[in-house]
């Protein structure tokens, strides 16, 4: 989504109608489109007060996919269809009297293979310029530049004075120093090589460079008396630059990706085709590629898709006949044609048929659907490990502990040298590319989250309580996607003194809920937990310890291979797992963290307790 | 000690009918009279029970007022410091020597001003032979009295000349209440077991409740306001048939994210500015192959009806890791999961087999509609403020079924959102790479008196689902909200950071109050 403004006046004229803003509102909202703003009231404002002001502007969001609509020209066509003012413009290809063998050409060197191997163009003759006109001209360019050219590295525009320029053209790739012209703005000759120096301090151009900096040759345009062009993606030449007065146009375009590149010129060549003195004419180019075949630029037959009228009824619930949706979809500028064989068949171009559905659908308006409720009856089921999770979080809420809600990402040694922990390499999942060092990598442990919970709130009475069920992840390289979640538990207590028992009293109320019994270590018995002194370093040396469950014993493969997916990871012995740790957390963590009071904590994996069927 | 004092105002009150001043009055166990604040507010405490206060005000003197009173004011000093008129003159120095600089220049200036003394040459002589210091005189009342018979406008000069200052005091004016005995003895205020035991509540007096007061604070924990926000809209999703999906997938290839989902390789979504991408490990096994082969030629050259995006397949960019940018990555696995038996796939010991009845039609294709929800965290590369955040929470609800419509869609939203309150909705038609029609859901903000966007919604495309292996009939709808929005506006937050994150305040937490759409 992006914002454009449009002069407010000169669209309305096209639409001749003067519309409130709610009413342009409304327009814009069923044709899916978004008034962001309209400045009417903020301009009579400035113009009250004697500052200078400009037209009154209608800022309006666009969807991302239409490129047609991010110029006035483009908003007005369409909106004047979809209000059935007129009928969509039918754009043709005007050749030179001489027909094809008159055509300019462009011969596409080898060489421009290695660095931007795909070219377009299109002449726009007997253009009449208004200087509002000229200024959408400039800013179309620059629109489509951004978007869909993604900033030049994708498709680049330039556009020309054809009367400056003597055709045949030929589009050519050459090292740096073996290019020398004045570029746009200045009327000394520089090479290519030094343009690049010179436009490193602009402000503008200086982010386009990188696209060709490193090639060892420049995409180039000659003209037959080797005027330059453009040097693409960068700059067009003084030489051949457009003014107001310009008549007639060149407008070439290059590209790294040859789809997008065909979308662009068709559409500065399809919206400016309106100005031509006889409107909606475009005179094609003729191109040579090295391998010596030709094409026809802009190619702009259209793309035929045929829908039927009763699977667009089918989707949204209509029973519309084929001229009904026919003019629906005149509204939206697509002219279908009906099949003289099979009247249920509309044929149009575009995308696929579902764009045609789509189309139908906004001309008939969304909101005057009818109201319907589906039949679809299915059984409400909730996920295992979301009921498990529940339980706990209701039952520590119950005990008294406060629910926190930390990031997920985290920076490197929060999540290891902070918790004296050091980082394996086999462990964590990391990012590449953070914009903060609060995001190096996915928490491998929920206590930092929770030490940080702490940390923000010192203002708050003790003991402070805190707890979080929350996915950690681990990288994993049996899987597709070389990690896996795990549901943990995990709790910190802080206050005057350490409390051990605290946390620990909180991990046997979670397994009293979940009817786990305590057990010892060889005991014998089914199931059950117990702990026994550990040595995480996160934790105060012989306050530190490791909780162990022993899941019932196995019944069914699945249960088996679980639990020796498990086993991979800690083993103690027997059946009995490591689930996690709890223990009085070392005073040089708290530190870390900036902690100034003693804490304990507890941390263990929930996804043992699932129950397996 | 307290006791005792109350005792004596009781005592006093009943001698005296009132106490007109409190400072008359000799706390038990102290020296002198109750004259202090001090000793004031101790007799506050004991009256506090009782009744009628009065606060007043006075005066004493600052520093300087005491130097006065004890050696005269400026002026006088000046005036004593000079000769009498016919001596030898007395010079500024000498004036500044004899009464200190600070008096020889306020004294100097009023004693002119009251015709005191006269100027003669390059000094200074007695002009009368007498003077009364008022100044003196007026400070002398005020530090005994603590106030002028003058009247305020004097009291008012002697502020602005800083020798004295207001200050605060407060005595007390009791009289005897409709209740008055000279017994201490306290009224009850609570029911005791032992009142009960002994049967005393019957003859107690019991204290009048003070209704207004707070009750004491309880001692329970609290769940987070955000995750009581995604209880309620996960009952409502429960209540209209969904089955939760598992989402326990943060790390997704680009091949899920969004190749499946027919999002373009080139798309804006997929860049390093927008989407966090993994460094170690960085790169996915590959996906299964077959529908893998099938969703590559969607994009590079079309099918189903569609021309495709026409852009070269980039393995790489599909095999790259990334944290998932929205849960639809894990709706895209579900689906993919829920056409295995469309495919012809064999789904032993999966949820789906289990909870269908085996086909046995013939023509069965192996399709069962489904209805499916997430609730679940997303990660954007995104640079924090009060709006956004790097990680947030997204709602999701899915529907498959054969011939779903537009209209359809829209039904289950209406029906969705007014569950969550949200009467009055409209779509706006949006453009989304995987979903035609796309449809952005609208809602009337009573309130704000405007129509806010809530969330996102549409059909997911044929060139997404048809390589997963649904029959061309099956229709599948999608819809999506932040969690975040919703608990804002429900809890009245401005700023995304106080709710989300290690900054939430834990007494937030303590005291947001329960959500019921």
């Amino acid at each position: 989504m992006e914002t454009f403004p449009i002069d407010k006046s000169e669209l309305f004229e096209r639409l001749g109608h003067q519309y409130t803003t709610e009413e342009f509102d409304r327009l814009c909202f069923d044709y899916g489109l978004e008034l962001d703003e309209d400045t009417t009231a903020e301009v009579e404002a400035a113009i009250k007060k004697g500052l200078p002001a400009e037209r009154p502007q209608l800022k309006i969001e666009v969807p991302a996919n239409r490129y047609d609509l991010v110029c006035l020209e483009g908003i007005a066509r369409a909106l004047r269809a979809f209000l059935g003012k007129q009928d969509p413009p039918q754009y043709t290809l005007a050749y030179p009297p001489g027909g094809e063998k008159d055509l300019i050409t462009v011969t596409v060197s080898k060489e421009t293979q290695r660095v931007r191997p795909f070219f377009a163009c299109a002449v726009l003759r007997n253009i009449k310029f208004t200087p509002m006109s000229y200024a959408s001209f400039i800013d179309l360019q620059d629109k489509l530049h951004q978007n869909i050219g993604r900033r030049r590295s994708l498709v680049a525009i330039g556009t020309h004075d054809l009367d400056t320029l003597t055709p045949p053209f030929r589009y050519e790739a050459r090292t740096p120093t073996n290019i020398a012209f004045a570029p746009l703005g200045r009327d000394t000759v520089h090479t290519a090589a030094e343009l690049m120096q010179i436009y490193e301090s602009d402000k503008h151009l200086s982010r386009y460079l990188h696209i060709i900096r490193d090639s060892d040759v420049y995409p180039i345009i000659y003209d037959s008396e080797d005027h330059v062009l453009s040097m693409p993606p960068i700059i067009n030449s003084e030489h051949s630059k457009i003014t107001l007065a310009t008549k007639n146009v060149f407008i070439d375009t290059t590209a790294t990706d040859d789809t997008k590149l065909q979308i662009v010129i068709n559409m500065v060549a399809s919206m400016f085709s309106e100005y031509c003195a006889e409107p909606f004419t475009i005179e094609p180019c003729k191109i040579v590629f090295p391998d010596g075949s030709t094409r026809i630029s802009p190619d702009i037959a259209p793309r035929t898709v045929t829908a039927r009228a009763s699977y667009i009824n089918s989707c949204t619930s209509l029973s519309l006949t084929p001229s009904a949706i026919q003019s629906l979809l005149t509204r939206m500028t697509l002219s279908p044609t009906i099949s003289p064989n099979d009247p249920d068949a509309l044929s149009s171009h575009f995308h696929a048929r579902v764009d045609i559905i789509e189309d139908a659908a906004v001309a008939y308006g969304f909101n005057n659907l009818p109201d319907i409720f589906p039949q679809t009856s299915t059984v409400a089921q909730p996920l295992p490990i979301s009921k498990l999770t529940d339980v706990i979080r209701n039952e520590w809420a119950m005990a008294g502990w406060v629910e926190a809600l930390p990031f997920i990402l985290c920076s490197h040694e929060e999540n290891f040298s902070f918790m004296n922990r050091p980082d394996p390499g086999s462990l964590a999942v990391k990012i590449a590319n953070p914009k903060t060092l609060e995001f190096q990598v996915v928490r491998t442990s929920l206590l930092p989250g929770l030490l940080k919970t702490i940390r923000e709130n010192r203002s708050h009475a003790l003991p402070m309580r805190v707890f979080e069920l929350s996915d950690v992840v681990f990288k994993d390289t049996s899987r597709e996607r070389q990690a896996r979640n795990e549901r943990h538990a995990g709790a910190v207590w802080c206050a005057r003194s350490a409390g051990f028992e605290v946390v620990h009293g909180l991990l046997d109320r979670a397994m009293k809920m979940l009817e786990v019994p305590r057990i010892a270590k060889g005991d014998g018995k089914d199931v059950g937990y117990y702990i026994k002194e550990g040595d995480d370093p996160a934790y105060f040396p012989g306050r530190a310890a490791t909780i162990y469950y022993r899941p019932p014993p196995s019944k069914t493969s699945k249960t088996g291979e679980l639990v020796g997916e498990l086993k991979a990871l800690h083993i103690d012995q027997d059946r009995d797992i490591a689930i996690g740790t709890l223990g009085v957390l070392h005073p040089t963590v708290l530190e870390k963290f900036e902690i100034t009071y003693p804490c304990s904590a507890l941390e263990f994996n929930m996804e043992v307790f699932l129950k397996r069927s | 000690m307290a006791e005792q004092l109350q005792q004596l105002i009781l005592d006093t009150l009943d001698a005296q009918l009132t106490l007109p001043d409190t400072r008359a009055l000799k706390i038990p166990g102290q020296s002198g009279l109750a004259s202090s604040h001090d000793a004031q507010i101790t007799i506050l405490g004991a009256l506090n029970s009782l009744l009628s206060r009065e606060a007043i005000s006075s005066h004493v003197l600052t520093p300087e007022g005491v130097q006065i009173v004890r050696e005269g004011s400026h002026e006088a000093r000046v005036w004593a410091a000079l000769p009498e008129r016919g001596n030898a003159p007395l010079g500024v120095q000498d004036l500044k020597k004899s009464v200190g600089d600070e008096a020889a220049k306020v004294g100097q200036g009023r004693a002119f001003k009251s015709g005191w003394i006269a100027k003669e040459g390059n000094g200074f002589v007695k002009a009368v032979s007498n003077i009364t210091d008022t100044t003196q005189i007026e400070l002398r009342e005020v530090e005994s009295s603590g106030t002028l018979a003058a009247g305020e406008k004097a009291l008012a000069e002697l502020r602005k000349r800083k020798l004295i200052i207001q200050r605060k005091g407060q005595w007390f004016t009791v009289d005897k209440g409709a209740n008055f005995s000279t017994s201490i003895a306290k009224p009850e205020t609570d029911l005791t077991v032992d009142m009960l035991t002994s049967g005393s509540w019957k003859k107690s007096t019991f204290k009048k409740y003070n209704f207004d007061a707070d009750g004491i604070p309880t001692s329970g924990g609290a769940l987070h306001p955000i995750l009581k926000v995604r209880e309620e809209i996960r009952s409502i999703f429960l209540e209209m048939g969904f089955e939760e999906m598992p989402t326990g997938t943060f790390v997704e290839s680009g091949f899920w994210c969004f190749d499946a989902l027919f999002v373009p390789q080139l798309h804006p979504a997929r860049e390093l500015q927008d989407t966090f991408y993994l460094s170690d490990p960085s790169m996915s096994l590959p996906p299964p192959s077959d529908y893998y082969e099938r969703v590559a030629r969607v994009h590079e050259h079309g099918g189903y009806g569609s021309i495709g995006y026409r852009t070269p397949w980039s393995h790489e960019e599909s095999h790259k890791l990334l944290l998932r940018t929205h849960t639809t990555a894990s709706s895209a696995a579900m689906l993919y999961k829920l056409a295995a038996k469309c495919r012809g796939e064999d789904i032993d010991g999966d949820l789906y087999a289990k909870a269908q009845p085996g086909a046995t039609n013939a023509n069965d294709d192996g399709f069962r509609p489904a209805k499916l929800f997430s609730i679940d965290r997303v990660f954007r590369n995104e640079t924090m403020d009060a709006t956004h955040l790097a990680e947030f929470h997204q709602v999701e609800g899915v529907v498959a079924d054969r011939n779903l419509t537009l209209a359809d869609l829209i039904g289950f939203m209406r029906t969705f959102f007014l569950k969550m309150g949200m009467k009055n909705l409209r779509f706006k038609p949006a453009y989304n790479p995987y979903t035609e029609p796309s449809l952005e859901i609208f809602a009337w903000h009573p309130l704000l008196e405007k129509w806010v966007e809530i969330g996102n919604s549409g059909m997911f495309r044929p060139e997404m689902l048809a390589p997963m292996g649904f029959p061309p009939d099956v229709r599948v709808h999608g819809w999506g909200i932040g969690l975040e929005r919703p608990t804002m506006i429900r809890y009245g937050i401005n700023n995304i950071r106080t709710l989300v994150g290690h900054k939430t305040s834990i007494e937030n937490v303590e005291n947001s109050p329960a959500v019921m759409f």
